[in-house]
């Protein structure tokens, strides 16, 4: 890809070097590769647009509307009110805390996990393909099919795990015992995910280096927290930002487990029950828009509090 | 399904047509239905009838159809096709597919809370003249009324159903006529040390909007006002709510209450913890086959009343058959649905599915009776019966009755039925996030 005209001067790599109009030269010379490079990105541009830019967009225009899908000709425009309704709603904000409590603890774990599990993958020199095909099985079961699993299981009279319990306990009906167990269902399932991320961003670590550091004396400990990590931090901000970003859309595990009773629903549970259940599409939509403006928040949080690489960008040292 | 829908455009090229054929084309690598399903208007063989009903594991809806393709003559067959197990899930599908105008449902099942919905929706046709008057005669008046919605019928009443107070006869010698009467009677069995409880269906969901519903309607009273466009509740749905209130906080009250549904119940029952359950008829046939020795002393008697003045006006659930506003053969499907619950199917569908019928002179039937001992009771229950709230808004409504309930103990039955009464206002107006 060719550079836009550079400040110090630097010859171009088309165009007439000396004379007057060079300038002018270059600048329709690079003119015409912009134009070639929008011409290359329109058709992803608007494949783009068809299938995100659109939805989102109408998402937002059904936010500001009452609009019920069973009566399609009495919809009307109520400015922000829908917005207003669902701020002011308890049960918006305790599927907030819900989904941030579930972010946050399961994220934590997987990141500690995964990181082992990393490691375990990076240094096994024995039956290296069947260590990392093995741990890789949970994240290729379809997450609904496990659901439903961990589910019967936690079921009394019927499930395994459920026969550890003292007799008489439901920990599905109960708020906390279900989180925990969503989280562990959630743990269980994208653990092998973030170790993944993590061994590529371990493969990054030159060996010379860790080698120079244990010449100058440094600890195993030392190694991992003085060298290791700095050197992974973008990988390990980028399966981090996957991670939060998946978690906080959390769906299918609590739909499986709980289907959002007891107080254990997410704010895309709440989402899907306005929108499927009450059928009402401004509500709903408003919700899907908050989340989405969560999960952007999220997102340049990482970007420019912690200096997460975008997905694609180069990374930088 | 949709790939069914192939049909010769007739005459006009149009771009409707054109766009039909393309359409076609585009689904051809998705047709996987066999040729023999693909009935409609392809001039040959008898037309297809979808019928979207809940699933049934006895045979009997299965056996209804089969008769009533065989009878048509050869003019129809009905095909039965399962919906989800779970009340959402029927309706999600159902919802989904008639606001996209969705032409393969003919006739479907629906839910007695659901007829207002789609009426006002216009996803279902409205009955009239002949096939009216078929369908009104015979039938309870009751789930007749749930099919209706201003003054119009949208449906037919199919399976109807009712809760009846079952009790230990070892334990209760004379059952207790009221709420207060089961109460102390559940105290002093309790004092005694022995089985006392009481299992009803205290989970946050639809049953506990029907508890509340039956308390309302038994004090003299309604979760709306007779328009149906605002909340009623007041003194009767006070006294309602303290009553769930007063079990939550007895020794009756079941250690898991709050968790409760009819299943549990059930087995609570079976288990020999309780001396009352409040539930559907099939947890007679389930303790004949599960619990021989308790089954001696498994006795039935109308629901309680809240007041002893006043009869107890339990909910009713069930069937009601409606057509498809997008059926391309209505008059067909009219006829589908009256011979699906025709008395003979009905029979059928009572004996070998359980399902109380909704025709009022299968009651006095030989067969059904021998099955159904408490069958008097059952109609009586059925004629006082109350129905839920007939509004379009009903889930909106039914979710934030059973959430402002939920859990039973925590109910302070004034501000409780206040925080209802403005959530119902919401739900009504579409207004408001649902829980």
């Amino acid at each position: 890809m060719s550079a836009p005209p550079r400040p110090d001067g630097a010859p171009p790599p088309a165009g007439p070097r000396t004379g007057p109009d060079s300038r002018a030269a270059l600048s329709a010379g690079a003119r015409q590769e912009r134009r070639l490079g929008w011409l290359l990105c329109a058709p992803a541009v608007i494949v783009m647009v068809a299938v995100t830019a659109y939805p989102v967009g109408y998402a937002v225009y059904l936010s500001l509307q009452r609009y019920d899908l069973r009566f399609p000709g009495r919809a009307e425009f109520v400015g922000l009110s829908n917005y207003g309704a669902v701020l002011s709603s308890s049960y918006w904000w305790d599927a907030l805390w819900v989904t941030v409590f579930i972010t946050v603890v399961s994220v934590t774990f997987e990141l500690v996990l995964g990181m082992t599990l990393a490691m375990v993958m990076h240094r096994t020199v024995l039956w290296r393909g069947v260590v990392r095909t093995s741990v890789l099985v949970p994240y290729g079961i379809v997450t609904v099919v496990a659901a439903f699993s961990w589910q019967y299981a936690w079921t009394p009279q019927l499930g395994y795990l459920a026969a550890l319990l003292p007799d008489g306990s439901a920990p599905l009906t109960e708020q906390w015992p279900a989180l925990w167990l969503i989280v562990l269902a959630e743990v269980w399932k994208t653990t092998p995910f973030m170790a993944l991320l993590l061994l590529a961003g371990l493969a990054l670590v030159p060996e010379e280096t860790l080698r120079a550091a244990m010449v100058d004396g440094a600890s195993p400990l030392q190694r991992f927290t003085k060298v290791i990590v700095p050197m992974m931090k973008p990988a390990i901000l980028v399966a981090l930002l996957f991670r939060t970003l998946d978690a906080f859309r959390i769906f299918d595990n609590i739909y499986v487990l709980t289907s959002g009773a007891h107080r254990t629903g997410s704010v895309s549970i709440l989402g899907y029950d306005n929108l499927f259940t009450a059928l009402n599409l401004g509500i709903g939509s408003t919700i899907s828009v908050l989340i989405f403006i969560c999960v952007a928040i999220i997102a340049f949080a990482f970007v420019k509090l912690f200096g997460a690489a975008a997905p694609g960008a180069e990374v930088k040292r | 399904m949709r790939g069914c829908g192939i049909r010769s455009a007739p005459g006009r090229k149009t771009r409707t047509a054109r766009w039909r054929r393309l359409r076609a084309l585009a689904a051809l690598p998705l047709l996987v239905c066999p040729l023999a399903a693909c009935g409609g208007s392809g001039g040959s063989g008898p037309v297809s009838v979808n019928w979207y009903n809940f699933p049934d594991d006895s045979g009997a809806l299965q056996k209804a159809a089969d008769r009533c393709s065989r009878s048509s003559g050869g003019r129809f067959r009905i095909v039965y096709h399962k919906l989800p197990r779970t009340a959402d899930g029927q309706r999600q599908q159902l919802v989904r597919r008639l606001a996209a105008h969705d032409d393969a449902i003919d006739v479907m099942g629906l839910d007695v809370t659901w007829a207002p919905e789609f009426a006002e929706a216009g996803w279902i046709r409205e009955w009239t003249g002949q096939a009216k008057r078929q369908a009104g005669k015979g039938t309870l008046a009751v789930p007749l009324r749930t099919a209706t919605w201003k003054g119009k019928l949208y449906a037919v009443p199919y399976n109807t159903n009712t809760q009846l107070l079952w009790y230990r006869k070892d334990l209760v010698p004379t059952p207790p006529r009221t709420w207060a009467e089961m109460l102390d009677m559940a105290r002093r069995l309790a004092r005694e040390g022995k089985p006392h409880r009481v299992e009803i269906q205290g989970a946050q969901y639809e049953g506990l909007t029907v508890w509340f519903n039956t308390l309302v309607a038994s004090a003299g009273g309604a979760i709306l006002d007779p328009s149906a466009t605002k909340p009623s509740l007041g003194a009767p749905a006070v006294r309602a709510a303290g009553v769930m209130r007063d079990l939550a906080h007895s020794p009756a009250a079941d250690p898991s209450l709050s968790n409760q549904m009819e299943d549990q119940n059930r087995l609570a029952m079976e288990s020999g913890t309780a001396a009352f359950e409040l539930n559907y008829p099939f947890v007679y046939p389930s303790m004949k086959a599960n619990k021989p020795r308790l089954f001696k002393s498994f006795g039935w008697a109308p629901y309680p009343r809240v007041d002893a003045d006043r009869p107890a006006r339990p909910t009713i659930g069930g069937i009601d058959l409606a057509i498809g506003a997008y059926s391309p053969h209505p008059a067909l499907a009219f006829e589908a649905a009256l011979c699906l619950r025709d008395r003979q199917n009905q029979l059928t569908a009572a004996t070998a599915g359980g399902l109380p019928p909704t025709l009022r002179a299968l009651y006095d039937d030989p067969a059904f009776v021998k099955q159904y001992p408490f069958a008097k009771d059952v109609l009586d229950a059925l004629q006082k019966a109350s129905v839920r709230p007939q509004t379009p808004a009903y889930q909106n409504v039914s979710i934030v009755v059973s959430h402002a309930l939920s859990p039973p103990s925590a109910i302070k039955p004034n501000s409780t039925v206040a925080t209802m009464k403005g959530q119902i206002d919401d739900a009504l107006q579409s207004k408001g996030v649902i829980p």
